[in-house]
């Protein structure tokens, strides 16, 4: 899994020191999940994640869910405009995955859990 | 929705619309841009989309009192404050004072990955939240193509983008979007398509070398608007549309007369001079003395204590006044006192639309009574015929609404028409006066005609005149048989004269003298005459004297004959034999 994250992005020299200094299942994961209100599409995203985190990130990822109805300002800090859109902020770098992650495979690929295709 | 539906169904003749503030904008538009519907503003990259969409912000909110968000899709906050420093604009402090509200957006395809189904409620959000804050009437979204090289899924984009537009109109408040504009299209991804109520063309074109901002009005539902293609420039002010004709005619009118500066063309123009506020076109050819003339408007204005201001596309102010102080104008003494104002430029150095602003600004900042172009044929140069001609048009238009009175030179190249000017201007002007040469024996003399004066009896002949070191003179009229005489045929037509009329003055003096002559020798032969008679009358007296005295003496002789022979005589009375 570290290679696969190394091969997809180039890193910093800090990244690629503190990754190769920690080991890698230890690593936390800090995600966030924006949704607007109680939607089937942001329901449906929240229990795709919850699947794929239990799946792959067991006991080291935490779900943070922002809804934007409640806190609209919080959209400009990570860019948001898709809805559903779920944000890695830990382990940098920072991505985006938007859309209810329907589908697993890119999910994975999009949170660099697994090589993209190309 | 109510908002927009109560202006739907609402009897209302007119759309409600909202000022940009815009210099000229609001006059093509009839008012500005639709109120409380989305406007397209499109163009290629480069032609000031963003400006003219940050302006009508700007001048919302300083102007109007409409806060306005501005959301950024290609260059954050600071950069476009930045950008609009230059301009006047202080962004940050609109910023700090809650009537503008910066919001960049961001999209990076390569952090983004997309996995099912979404929707843009995220950026409705933002853009809600920063609408809310501060109680914003405009919104632009510059650039919303954007979107488009950040997400995938062109379905869901254009699904989205209709709703937005749905949802700004729903809103209320008076949108601007942007677009790059694509080959065939208006827009690269075809946002014209959502965008219906109004849609504005911006061009920037590069004709002979010289560039040209245009825009145009592509469309503009439930509204007239003007149709052309207008020049629009970016200057130091920001953004300034120059609506071709929408001066229209309106002008008020003075019938006050101003002098020309030189007597004797007062004279043939009635009598009086120019109207104010009218427009007097000079034309001839190279070295006919048309700056000259307007050397002598000008200081005419400045000496009633008025303002001129000189636009010089050939000569540079000291060259003017050193030259105009050879025939006896002291124009340096005018700029010294600030009457005069000589601004020279090449016509050359920048475009058409550029010239106009600096000759609008010039003219609004000085508040002159009279401007002079020097020559304004050379506004050619800086651009087309075709716009040099509306240029102008509109610079005289502008002129007249302001009162004032406009000379313009007209230089006529060797060979053309006399009667054709450089820009075709010669049907907008109120008096137009012609300076030609005439070649006559071995000579190149100056001539002044009165081609047209709109409003006044002028003069119909063509006079000469002399540039002198006292200024332009206007001489006497002498017509030969070949027409008007000038120059040295003038001088030997005008001795001529000159000796004939001695000549008769002598023949008449002599004729007078002859006739006394003869009435004192008639005279002397009458006295004579009479002495004669007299002499005669005088003589017959005395022959009569004596026949009496003789007959009264042959009578008396009877009678003392009678006595003596002692005859029985009666007496005769002695004066019977007289009778």
């Amino acid at each position: 899994m570290k290679k696969t994250t190394a091969k997809k992005t180039p890193l910093t020299l800090e990244q690629i020191a503190r990754t190769s200094s920690g080991p890698d299942d230890t690593e936390k994961w800090d995600l966030r999940l924006y949704v607007a209100g109680q939607t089937p599409r942001s329901v449906a995203a929240f229990a795709n994640l919850k699947r794929l985190c239990e799946e792959h990130l067991a006991g080291r990822y935490n779900i943070e869910v922002i809804d934007l109805l409640k806190h609209p300002q919080l959209a400009a800090g990570d860019q948001i405009l898709a809805i559903p859109t779920l944000v890695r902020k830990l382990p940098q770098p920072i991505r985006k995955i938007v859309g209810d992650l329907s589908d697993v495979e890119r999910a994975l690929v999009g949170l660099q859990l697994r090589p993209g295709k190309s | 929705m109510a908002k927009t539906t109560a202006n739907d169904t609402a009897f209302d003749r007119t759309l409600p619309k909202a000022l940009t503030g815009v210099r000229g904008l609001d006059e093509i538009t009839g008012g500005g841009l639709p109120r409380g519907r989305p406007t397209l503003i499109c163009g290629s990259a480069g032609c000031g989309k963003t400006l003219l969409s940050l302006e009508f912000l700007v001048r919302g909110a300083t102007e109007y009192g409409e806060p306005g968000v501005f959301m950024a899709f290609e260059e954050t906050g600071e950069e476009l404050a930045q950008n609009v420093r230059s301009l006047g604009f202080d962004l940050n402090k609109l910023v700090k004072q809650k009537k503008l509200l910066l919001d960049f957006v961001r999209v990076e395809r390569n952090e983004i990955e997309e996995t099912g189904e979404y929707d843009l409620e995220g950026l409705f959000i933002r853009l809600n939240a920063a609408i809310e804050s501060i109680g914003a009437k405009r919104v632009v979204l510059d650039t919303i193509e954007t979107l488009f090289s950040g997400l995938e899924n062109e379905g869901i984009l254009r699904s989205e983008l209709r709703r937005l537009f749905r949802w700004l109109k729903d809103k209320g408040v008076t949108a601007v979007i942007t677009g790059e504009r694509g080959s065939g299209t208006l827009t690269r991804r075809g946002l014209e398509e959502y965008v219906s109520d109004c849609v504005i063309l911006l061009d920037h074109r590069v004709t002979d070398q010289i560039s040209t901002r245009r825009m145009r009005i592509v469309k503009y539902r439930g509204t007239t608007h003007g149709t052309n293609e207008y020049p629009f420039l970016i200057d130091e002010d920001g953004f300034s549309v120059l609506p071709v004709t929408s001066l229209g005619l309106q002008h008020k009118v003075s019938s006050e007369r101003i002098s020309s500066g030189i007597p004797r063309l007062d004279t043939m123009l009635g009598g009086k001079g120019f109207f104010r506020g009218s427009t007097v076109l000079v034309s001839g050819t190279a070295g006919t003395g048309k700056t000259s003339m307007a050397a002598h408007f000008g200081n005419a204005t400045c000496e009633r204590g008025e303002r001129c201001l000189y636009f010089a596309f050939e000569e540079s102010p000291g060259q003017l006044i050193r030259n105009m102080r050879s025939i006896g104008l002291d124009l340096g003494k005018h700029v010294k006192q600030g009457l005069l104002q000589i601004h020279s430029s090449r016509a050359s150095f920048f475009g058409l639309e550029m010239h106009l602003a600096v000759i609008h600004k010039l003219v609004l900042q000085v508040k002159p009574d009279t401007v002079v172009f020097d020559p304004v044929g050379a506004l050619v140069q800086a651009g087309t015929q075709r716009d040099a001609n509306s240029m102008i048009t509109r610079l005289i238009d502008f002129l007249k609404v302001q009162g004032i009175t406009a000379m313009l030179l007209n230089l006529n190249s060797a060979g053309d028409s006399l009667e054709r000017t450089d820009v075709n201007i010669s049907s907008i002007v109120d008096v137009w006066l012609l300076l030609r040469d005439i070649e006559l024996a071995g000579e190149r003399n100056r001539a002044l005609y009165v081609l047209k004066s709109r409003g006044m009896p002028h003069s119909n002949q063509l006079r000469e005149y002399l540039i002198t070191d006292r200024g332009v003179d206007l001489l006497d009229v002498y017509v030969g048989p070949e027409g008007v005489l000038t120059g040295s045929a003038r001088l030997s037509l005008e001795a001529q004269e000159k000796s004939t009329a001695l000549s008769a003055q002598l023949e008449a003096e002599r004729k007078l003298r002859e006739r006394q002559r003869k009435r004192e020798a008639l005279e002397a032969k009458i006295i004579a005459m009479r002495k004669e008679f007299e002499i005669d009358e005088s003589e017959s007296v005395l022959l009569a004297d004596e026949e009496t005295s003789r007959i009264d003496r042959l009578a008396q002789d009877r009678h003392a004959m009678a006595v003596s022979r002692q005859a029985d005589v009666t007496v005769v009375p002695f004066r019977n034999g007289r009778k």
